[in-house]
């Protein structure tokens, strides 16, 4: 009952064979053709990362795959993690081979330990396949995958975050650089890439980076999974190739005449009516990670930010200033408008602090945090200003 | 001299807080490789690795910080030290951005300016409490930057009350997280610069704050009051508790009779308070001002200390006796020293089964004070309920010391108000008084003879130092200055984290008369060995606790110095703010200078020593009059807590 | 031999140690485990775990503070968190949360006086096009409604035996 075309069409294993048989400056030379970027949201192309751990000298090397899914409205990986999880391992495994890594953790988000035993049983039968272990299918390659549960964290989405959770600290961004692929899980160079596009790779390794490429656009190949939620006939996950317009993708669920979709989860972008046209690709709207909240007429944009916003309060790690306090902020001001007591003065200050935050923040959560307020500001003002009463 | 006051901590502290190791891209054969940064227009050459923020010191350009610290390895939290890197989306730490390929930074532009500016406000809209009623104002790294970004209003509104309660329940520290910024100082002081552990940030996001285990009250939990967080907090949230109105009141008392006795630290220091260059030696116009100030009597440390070096040294040649000639079981090495209060309850908490080791000596501050309330009234013919002993100390901790209920052998409190070079420094500005301006001043008699080892007890190392001068002169039977030049025992001195000395004993001269009666000869000693080592900040003293707990070399030490503090005293948590690497070793030069500048510099020439082991402590060094008023115990204290 | 219960769970955390490893990177592994065992993490097993990894106290509870799943207090045999994000808020979590603390008797954040149940809400749990979504332990309900509730909180009690006791617990206002 999958809907992931691409993933249920996949021979098992074919990608994993093929790698095994190349050497690794042609697996990610393959990769690099591909163009495939990170599914997670920031869009880093999975070949750069793969060889950047590769050239970089160490002991240990660590393959780390993202399940730290937890934007809001985004469940893409938890159904690919459900119905593909060998093709998840197998890129992961394909990934061990490019960089010559030896260990393999799934880092689990906590809210989804109802997945680990089906996790650790396919592990189990991987290894019992040869899959996984000491010189897989007689390759000489020798490679194994742990799961770590993660303990409730969104921020821990964040890859150096990701790996403090690991390291057994808070799970608060580093500076940047040193980048993980080279200072990763306890000082290794480390790959962490996203669920889905460790199984994307693996359908490329099978299908040849051409065959990725004919789907999607010149700058953003391939296909891409979407979570869509919200006020629509028919939510879930969606298989589309990149350039898909947000219009065709609302015909698709049932969610036409919508008075807004987020794109992109609460880190993403609010896009009203007029820019329904417009395509989801890496050179248009950002992907993010691939989720489409959809709004109703019916909904309040003040009651959308507000939740937004709580949640960002909740969520930021609270080391730097502006994340910790400016996301307060913010979540305040949405308060004011609802009350219908904030000043065009106060607002446009609130506007500048956002752009701050999405420049001084130290890691991508407050970054992005801000990004929902300044387009519901840009895209429904009308709507948000002057209230006389309070909706709550 | 290399400081290792900042030890491998890759264990113990958050990478996200760690020191940098940046891996270089490209060539990384190429060792002490330059890279070219333009800043503002200013070119410079850095070394591979460098940050912006020191690659701009170098072109002269100042970049604002705030949770930067010289001691302390990076955080990049703060975010005010942010630039504009060309070819960045965002801006850029400066602090924590390692230049490895040659880039051009502006730091001043537009979008700079407004997000500092953002970022100030937001501190500002959290940071409770006005300047006036501060004990930061004027000394505020907060303050500074606000006038500097000309912060007219708060944009972002300003708590009004107060949410936290203020923690006074610590002799020595006070915590107000009203006016917390959440920069992290003092926990990578605490956590990684002195491995204490007292406090962490507690919670997450907004809810985020600096707290104990438990959020106990500090005076609850295992904390040693070394007082380096306060001296790395840039704003009001962290202070030492003042007794400055006591004291006042004291002197004000025309019953009471009010003693000082001033640290070498202090003095080498608190010029600073005054505008002064650090470094800048202030001994004798601080009697001056010290009397101006009502004091009645102004007494040297140096004297307490040189009984220590008595005292101690007498206790470790007893040990050694115990050991080499009575041959009995029992002996425990190596002494510690157990001067620095910091040190005593560390160990206290976390090596509690080494108390056994730990020198019995009181520390001189503590030593003073019983005399004063002892010897001293007897002399004066005056009733030591009605004398006050004030001690000026660098340090936080002796505020704590002063308070263990065991420090009343005299019959009373032996010391009263230990008081922070800070709090002084205010008494004199309250009384109106010009230090730098004022004409010099001898101390007052009877302890008042300069000594060069009691000043060297200011600087790590200072303790041993001292100890080795009288050990060689009473034991070996030579002349100091014939074995070093000048008497400057240069091995023991520097800033390293940890350092080893042994000294041979080849042969033995005459044992002198004071200590006649414990020791008929040396002879025990002849062919004997000294193995001595030095460690400071507790951070290095865990190193070698640990190897002493494993066996390795420092356990083969007859007598270790420890001192809580990086640097020793003249790094107190009591100390003009700021300390940095560099303000440390200014202030050890006014010492080393000040030592040298003395005629009297070993601790058993020091007359007014040797005078009270005639008229009062009659039974010599570790006689049963020394043991009771000079001597102390300690209290196995443990980590864990209820 | 009697066993105070302070040496019982300094044991149990040795032995935890001995297999999960004796370094940081085991801590989040070790507390979680003890959460579960024990429904907290709680003074003593904090001071204990910072022994054994040779770190501080406050370490240990600046890690259990971050993160939503390791508690400090004690929890309920049945922690049950229900997702307020977007999705589920616009599918009708308000109305399964006033039933929620209806039935128990609590409030959000709270656990109730018999220590079975805490209710805490949690952000999103990627079950958006199924809300509301809510975590029973380590188990998922999807499109839970009001009426929902109660068979859930029933089921709940059944495996304790206790359902005699719901009737006795107040309701809020």
């Amino acid at each position: 009952m999958s809907s992931i075309q691409t993933y249920t069409q996949a021979t098992p294993e074919a990608g994993l064979k093929r790698a095994l048989g190349m050497s690794r400056p042609d697996i990610i030379h393959e990769m690099n053709e591909s163009g495939l970027k990170g599914r997670g949201g920031a869009g880093f192309p999975v070949g750069g990362k793969w060889n950047f751990a590769a050239s970089a000298k160490s002991e240990k090397k660590y393959i780390i795959c993202n399940a730290d899914e937890g934007e809001p409205g985004t469940f893409k990986d938890r159904v690919v993690l459900q119905e593909h999880a060998d093709l998840v391992f197998e890129g992961m495994t394909i990934a061990a081979k490019a960089v010559g890594s030896r260990e393999g953790i799934l880092f689990l988000r906590g809210e989804y330990t109802d997945l680990r035993e089906h996790l650790e049983d396919t592990l189990q039968r991987r290894r019992e396949q040869k899959l996984l272990g000491d010189n897989i299918q007689g390759s000489g390659v020798d490679f194994d995958i742990r799961v770590f549960i993660g303990a409730g964290a969104y921020i821990c989405g964040e890859e150096t975050a990701l790996i403090e959770c690991l390291e057994g600290n808070r799970g608060e961004p580093r500076n940047r650089p040193p980048y993980p692929v080279n200072t990763g899980f306890n000082g290794h160079p480390s790959v962490v890439n996203n669920v889905e596009s460790l199984a994307s790779a693996a359908c490329i390794m099978g299908r040849g980076a051409d065959w990725w490429k004919t789907m999607g656009t010149a700058k953003s190949t391939g296909m891409k999974l979407f979570s869509i939620s919200g006020d629509c006939a028919r939510p879930g996950v969606y298989e589309f190739d990149l350039g898909v317009t947000v219009a065709d993708i609302l015909k698709e669920v049932g969610g036409e005449g919508a008075k807004a979709v987020q794109v992109g989860g609460a880190s993403g972008r609010c896009i009203p009516p007029s820019e329904y046209a417009r395509s989801i690709a890496y050179e248009d709207i950002p992907t993010g990670g691939g989720s489409l909240i959809v709004f109703g007429q019916q909904r309040d944009m003040l009651d959308v930010l507000e939740n937004f916003m709580d949640f960002f309060g909740d969520e930021s790690c609270g080391q730097c200033t502006p994340c910790r306090v400016g996301n307060l902020k913010l979540l305040e001001g949405v308060k004011l408008l609802r009350a219908g007591k904030c000043s065009m003065s106060y607002l446009k200050e609130l506007c500048a602090l956002g752009e701050t935050m999405q420049i001084a923040s130290k890691c991508g959560l407050g970054q992005s945090s801000p990004n929902a307020f300044l387009s519901v500001v840009a895209h429904f003002r009308d709507e948000i200003m002057g209230r006389t009463y309070s909706q709550a | 001299m290399s400081e290792m006051t900042n030890p491998d901590t890759s264990r113990r502290v958050p990478a996200s807080q760690q020191a940098m190791s940046v891996p270089v891209p490209g060539n990384l054969d190429a060792i002490g490789a330059t890279v070219g940064v333009n800043i503002d227009g200013v070119d410079v050459k850095v070394p591979l690795g460098t940050t912006i923020l020191d690659a701009a010191k170098q072109a002269g350009i100042k970049i604002p910080t705030l949770c930067h610290h010289a001691d302390l390895c990076v955080a990049g939290v703060c975010r005010i030290c942010s630039v504009e890197v060309e070819g960045q989306r965002t801006l850029q730490a400066s602090c924590s951005f390692p230049v490895t390929t040659p880039i051009k930074v502006k730091t001043h532009t537009q979008k700079v300016r407004q997000a500092r500016r953002h970022i100030l406000d937001l501190m500002l809209s959290e940071h409770c409490g006005d300047c006036y009623t501060c004990g930061r104002n004027g000394n505020c790294e907060l303050q500074t930057l606000a006038k500097e970004y000309g912060v007219d209003s708060f944009r972002f509104g300003h708590v009004e009350k107060p949410v936290h309660e203020i923690d006074r329940s610590s002799y020595s520290v006070v915590r107000d997280n009203n006016k917390c910024i959440l920069c992290r100082r003092c926990v990578r002081t605490c956590l990684d610069l002195q491995e204490v552990g007292t406090i962490e940030v507690l919670g997450r996001s907004h809810q985020s704050h600096i707290g104990t285990f438990l959020d106990k009250p500090l005076g609850d939990v295992v904390c040693i009051n070394c007082g380096q967080c306060i001296n790395r907090c840039p704003t009001g949230a962290l202070r030492a508790n003042d007794q400055t109105d006591e004291v006042w009141a004291a002197i004000e008392d025309p019953k009471k009779h009010v003693v000082i006795q001033t640290a070498p630290s202090p003095r080498a220091a608190i010029g600073e308070c005054f505008g002064m260059e650090p470094g800048t030696a202030m001994t004798f116009e601080l009697n001056t001002a010290l009397k101006m100030a009502g004091f009645d009597q102004v007494f040297d440390t140096n004297f307490s200390a040189d009984l220590t070096i008595l005292e101690e040294g007498t206790e470790l040649l007893l040990r050694l006796k115990q050991a080499l000639l009575l041959r009995e079981p029992g002996a425990v090495f190596p002494q510690f020293t157990s001067c620095s209060p910091g040190w005593i309850k560390y160990l206290e908490h976390f090596y509690p089964e080494y108390i056994p080791n730990l020198s019995t000596a009181k520390s001189p501050q503590q030593m003073f004070g019983a005399v004063i309330k002892t010897y001293y009234a007897e002399k004066q013919g005056i009733d030591p309920k009605d004398i006050v002993t004030v001690a000026l100390m660098p340090c936080s901790a002796k505020k704590f010391e002063c308070n263990r209920p065991e420090m009343a052998d005299s019959g009373h409190k032996d010391v009263d108000f230990g008081l922070t070079t800070r709090e002084l420094a205010k008494m004199i500005s309250e009384a109106g008084i010009d230090l730098p301006r004022l004409p010099k001043s001898d101390f007052d008699s009877p302890f008042g003879t300069p000594s060069g080892s009691g000043v060297i007890f200011g600087a790590t190392g200072g303790v041993m130092e001292a100890a080795l001068r009288t050990v060689i002169e009473l034991v070996v039977g030579v002349k100091v200055e014939d074995l070093f030049e000048h008497a400057d025992i240069k091995p023991v001195r520097g800033f390293e984290g940890v350092r080893y000395v042994e000294l041979a004993i080849p042969q033995v001269g005459p044992v002198p008369d004071l200590l006649k009666p414990l020791f008929p000869s040396w002879d025990f000693l002849k062919g004997a060995t000294l193995k001595v080592a030095i460690a400071h900040g507790t951070a290095n003293a865990k190193k070698v606790m640990e190897d002493i707990k494993a066996g390795g070399q420092f356990s083969k030490c007859h007598f270790i110095e420890f001192m809580g503090c990086p640097g020793g005293c003249l790094g107190g948590g009591g100390q003009p703010i700021p300390t940095t690497p560099e303000i440390r070793q200014a202030r050890a030069k006014a010492i080393y200078a000040e030592d040298s500048a003395y005629e009297i510099r070993k601790s058993h020439e020091n007359p007014d020593v040797l005078k009270i082991y005639t008229e009062f402590l009659t039974e010599g060094p570790c006689g049963h009059k020394s043991h009771k008023l000079l001597h102390t115990h300690y209290t196995p204290r443990g980590k864990y807590i209820e | 031999m009697l066993m105070t219960a302070h040496e019982r769970l300094a044991g149990e955390i040795r032995d935890l140690v001995q297999k999960l490893g004796r370094n940081r990177s085991s801590l989040v592994p070790i507390l979680q485990e003890v959460q579960k065992q024990h429904h907290r993490i709680g003074t003593y097993a904090m001071q204990v775990i910072a022994d054994e990894l040779g770190i501080h106290p406050v370490e240990v509870q600046s890690v259990v503070s971050f993160y939503a799943f390791l508690d400090g207090k004690p929890q309920g045999k049945f922690v049950i968190r229900l997702c307020r994000t977007i999705s589920c808020d616009m599918n009708g979590k308000k109305r399964v949360a006033r039933q929620l603390e209806n039935d128990l008797g609590i409030t959000f954040g709270e656990t109730t006086k018999d220590r079975h149940f805490t209710l805490e809400w949690t952000n999103c749990m990627g079950l958006c096009d199924q809300g509301p979504a809510m975590l029973v332990n380590d188990r998922l309900y999807t499109k839970v409604t009001p009426e929902k509730v109660h068979e859930i909180l029933e089921e709940c009690r059944r495996t304790f035996g206790v359902h005699a006791t719901e009737r006795k617990e107040a309701h809020l206002a």
